[in-house]
């Protein structure tokens, strides 16, 4: 037990005395500045950076749909042309899911998991580090065609088959399009592996699995369903890499290749996509409404086991993408049945969240109006998901603006709702700030009511029969009111996202300085200081109950006796060990963006090339070891050094 | 080493919650994430066999059972070296692991050799490519991909064995070893299946001929 408290933060072995790692570039050591950012292996930085660069593309999809509401505004538009509009719907849905909605919960990933187990870091530092850049790397690929002749993907963010192949799509925008989200899928399967590690390894003492955080029990979940989902997908990739650079004939008919093999591989892994953009939220409203509510959440484990059910049977549903291409009806009713059989533990989750804040003292501040936002407008995208479940009914509804409204719903109303009130939540934790209290809850009411104008019409307009992705449509087709409507409620909602952000950044330079703990919470990451120093704890907690932060503040006694002989356990073990920075993860991923942006352009020695340098990289990686330092957080030098905290350049 | 490290405990690390090394586990879950990387190829591969197009040449006429029988059992003997690889650097016994480590590649090396003759054979005297039939097109994207894994674990050996005369290597990189022998198992039990649902299988199993 006395080793495991003081190791419990311990990443990677130590070098026997008198080794000394081979090190080409001298490893980095600035802490602020273009460097500092460059190669660090802080998780609380790279989930800033995360975040940073998933709300620059959030803006970016928003404004592409924007433009979508636009051309769609009147009948007989022309305010886009139709193949700029298919660009517009492609990247708005591969940006929105791969480039937005995932990588904003990879940020809370790395910036809350460590936190909520009590660690230092996450179990790979530099492989987290890797995470972030190739997600960058692939995000750049996707969105090159926009400055290129070919133009941007254009044949949806689900790429058909044959839509993608080189008789329909000559260009090269169809290559930017899969190897960006390969690439992406490589970021994604890497960062997962190093949060399941983490959290099953570097649990801090007396923080069994039954006492983790929902919200940290959520990100284990996705990432078991990314790691399992995204091979569907990347394999399916291949398959159309080959057709178009190969000449092979997966998905070429005239040759005995099935299209329709395509739809199936995609959906493997796009239906635990759905979850894995759901779950996350999922977590974020767990820990939120406890707090608001002023109660422990209601029936903790059952819904933890929800959330694994749901992860289970999201892998056995994804047919009902497909009732329309005729799978007969054996496939057909037990794909139905599934689906339905989903509803159960995601209603059970309602429920228990409706039973936490049912009799609590709810107070009503800007995070948990969009909680409360997200319960009451994802049940209203659950209701149509149910509707969809029914064969015969989703034979009416496939293709149509029905289906849009039904995942607006979840995606918006559901992922987004969850996340606006995550970062508002935790704000205050990781920039010292508060956010403004009445123009927060006024960005919340003007985004609420200008998204329920945006898609509420839409379940009218699919049931009247307008289909989705129609660059425009006739005036006598009884479409042109509700499409108005809607147009009008997504400047409204631009506003009020617009809104959000400036009340995100003035709270940053002008909002009033948050203590560690301003919501009086109850898990880990709000027991130390408000920005987090760079070793987050410094000492290891040991936790006694479920919510174990709560607990610590009832008995501050008993706690602070611990934290002393834990102290002093590991000033007697070297203090704090740290791991180094490094240049190597950033060079890796920088030779996977060239190879993926020499290949998409049939360019092999480019390719070979980049391939060179991520393999360079990854043996001067491995050969330069973990590395690490070891820092005495109570002594006055280290204090003056770490203390402010890894944001000090910001604060 | 010595003996005050040679009494490491190799199945429990004190400094994680479960016991389990951090790399280990990493390992695992990529595994089993590279099954279904494996399962997605083998069920395109799979699928398609059920829908033969015309022309679609008949898999027996193709393979040469005997010489996938032989690389097949080399690639199971490989695993049993690393076997013996894991086994001699959690004893400390360094020169050992590099005898086995090397052997381990050496018989991944006749796999790979195999592999290339059987593709220049089906290529030059069969005329199967992986363009001219859906086949083709499955069979190398699948075998291919296995073979890359291997050419993977080749380097890795080797670079194992390179590394492994650098100063204080010993008995506390017994988890690297090991991490690299869950990988090779790994591609050695996926070759299995590999070799009996696109090899043998065609054998016990052939698809009926397309109607022309």
């Amino acid at each position: 037990m006395a080793e495991a408290l003081v190791k419990s933060d311990f990443i990677g072995k130590e070098e026997p005395a008198g080794v000394r790692p081979f090190t080409l570039l001298r490893r980095p050591t600035a802490r602020t500045g273009l460097v500092a950012w460059l190669t660090t292996v802080d998780h609380k930085k790279i989930g800033v950076m995360y975040g940073f660069f998933a709300i620059v593309f959030f803006l970016l999809g928003g404004i592409e749909a924007l433009i979508i509401r636009t051309q769609l505004i009147v009948p007989n538009n022309h305010f886009v042309s139709a193949h700029f509009y298919s660009e517009l719907f492609t990247m708005h849905g591969t940006t929105m899911i791969f480039l937005a909605v995932m990588p904003l919960n990879a940020a809370f990933f790395n910036l809350l998991v460590p936190l909520q187990i009590g660690a230092r870091d996450v179990a790979f530092p530099r492989l987290n580090a890797f995470s972030l850049w190739v997600f960058v790397a692939g995000a750049v690929i996707l969105n090159a065609g926009w400055f290129l002749k070919a133009g941007a993907p254009a044949a949806g963010w689900f790429g058909y088959a044959p839509l993608t192949s080189r008789t329909f799509t000559p260009d090269i925008s169809a290559d930017l399009w899969t190897v960006g989200l390969q690439v992406l899928g490589v970021s994604s399967i890497v960062a997962s592996l190093n949060f399941i590690t983490t959290i099953i390894n570097l649990r801090a003492p007396g923080m069994t699995m039954m006492r983790v955080p929902v919200f940290t029990w959520m990100a284990l979940i996705t990432s078991f369903l990314l790691i399992l989902a995204m091979p569907s997908i990347a394999i399916a990739l291949v398959e159309v890499i080959f057709d178009r650079h190969f000449g092979t004939n997966f998905f070429e008919v005239s040759n005995g290749g099935q299209p329709i093999l395509w739809q199936h591989l995609f959906w493997i892994f796009g239906h635990p996509e759905v979850y894995i953009l759901i779950l996350p939220a999922m977590g974020y409203v767990s820990e939120i409404l406890p707090t608001f509510s002023r109660k422990p959440l209601f029936g903790y484990p059952i819904i933890v086991f929800s959330g694994a059910l749901i992860g289970f049977i999201g892998f056995g549903v994804w047919s009902h993408h497909m009732f329309t291409t005729g799978m007969g009806v054996v496939a057909t009713s037990a794909f139905a049945l599934a689906t339905m059989a989903i509803a159960v533990p995601t209603g059970v989750k309602i429920f228990n969240w409706i039973g936490t804040i049912w009799g609590g003292h709810l107070r009503m501040r800007p995070p948990m109006l969009f909680a409360l936002g997200f319960i009451w407008m994802f049940m209203i995208g659950g209701f149509s998901g149910i509707m969809h479940s029914a064969a015969p009914a989703d034979s009416q509804q496939h293709n149509s603006y029905f289906v849009v409204a039904h995942f607006h719903y979840v995606l918006i109303g559901g992922s987004l709702f969850g996340l606006l009130a995550a970062i508002y939540y935790w704000f205050p934790k990781f920039f010292g700030r508060m956010v403004n209290e009445f123009w927060g809850k006024v960005s919340f009411w003007v985004i609420f009511v200008g998204f329920n104008a945006t898609f509420f019409p839409m379940h009218f307009l699919g049931l009247n029969g307008m289909p989705r992705r129609t660059w425009t449509y006739d005036a006598n087709m009884g479409w042109s009111t509700g499409n108005l409507v809607s147009s009008l409620g997504a400047y409204l909602l631009g506003l009020g996202i617009l809104l959000y952000f400036l009340v995100l950044i003035w709270s940053r330079f002008k909002g009033a300085r948050a203590g560690p703990d301003p919501w009086d919470a109850r898990t880990l990451e709000w027991s130390i200081p408000s920005p987090p120093p760079e070793y987050n704890f410094a000492v290891t907690p040991t936790v006694h109950a479920r919510d174990a932060w709560w607990y610590e503040k009832h008995h501050p006694e008993e706690l602070a006796r611990e934290h002393a002989a834990h102290a002093g356990d590991e000033a007697a073990h070297g203090g704090i060990h740290m791991p180094d920075q490094s240049w190597y993860p950033l060079f890796a991923a920088a030779g996977l963006l060239t190879a993926g942006l020499c290949f998409a352009n049939y360019n092999l020695t480019g390719s070979l090339f980049g391939l060179g340098l991520l393999l360079v990289s990854v043996y001067l990686w491995a050969l330069e070891g973990p590395g690490g330092y070891h820092l005495h957080p109570e002594e006055p030098a280290d204090q003056a050094k770490h203390q402010a905290g890894p944001f000090s350049p910001l604060v | 080493m010595d003996a005050a490290t040679a009494t490491l405990d190799h199945h429990h690390d004190p400094s994680t919650a479960t016991g389990i090394p951090n790399k280990k586990l990493l390992l695992w879950a990529f595994l089993a994430s590279d099954c279904m990387f494996f399962g997605t190829l083998i069920s395109s591969h799979l699928v398609y066999r059920q829908h033969p197009p015309p022309g679609n040449p008949v898999a027996t006429q193709v393979f040469d059972i005997e010489l996938t029988s032989f690389s097949t059992f080399i690639l199971l003997m490989s695993s049993l070296m690393m076997a013996l690889a894991v086994n001699a650097i959690q004893r400390g016994k360094v020169k050992s692991m590099r005898t086995s480590l090397l052997t381990t590649a050496g018989f991944g090396l006749i796999f790979l050799g195999c592999q290339a003759w059987e593709f220049w054979h089906f290529v030059y005297e069969k005329h199967l490519t992986i363009t001219n039939c859906i086949f083709g097109s499955t069979f190398f994207t699948l075998t291919g991909t296995h073979g890359t894994h291997v050419a993977i674990g080749v380097l890795w050996l080797l670079s194992m064995y390179a590394y492994s005369f650098k100063r204080g290597f010993g008995e506390r990189n017994a988890i690297d070893v090991e991490s690299m022998g869950l990988y090779w198992h790994f591609v050695d039990i996926v070759w299995i299946v590999i070799f009996t649902a696109v090899y043998l299988l065609e054998y016990v199993y052939p698809v009926a001929s397309p109607v022309h």
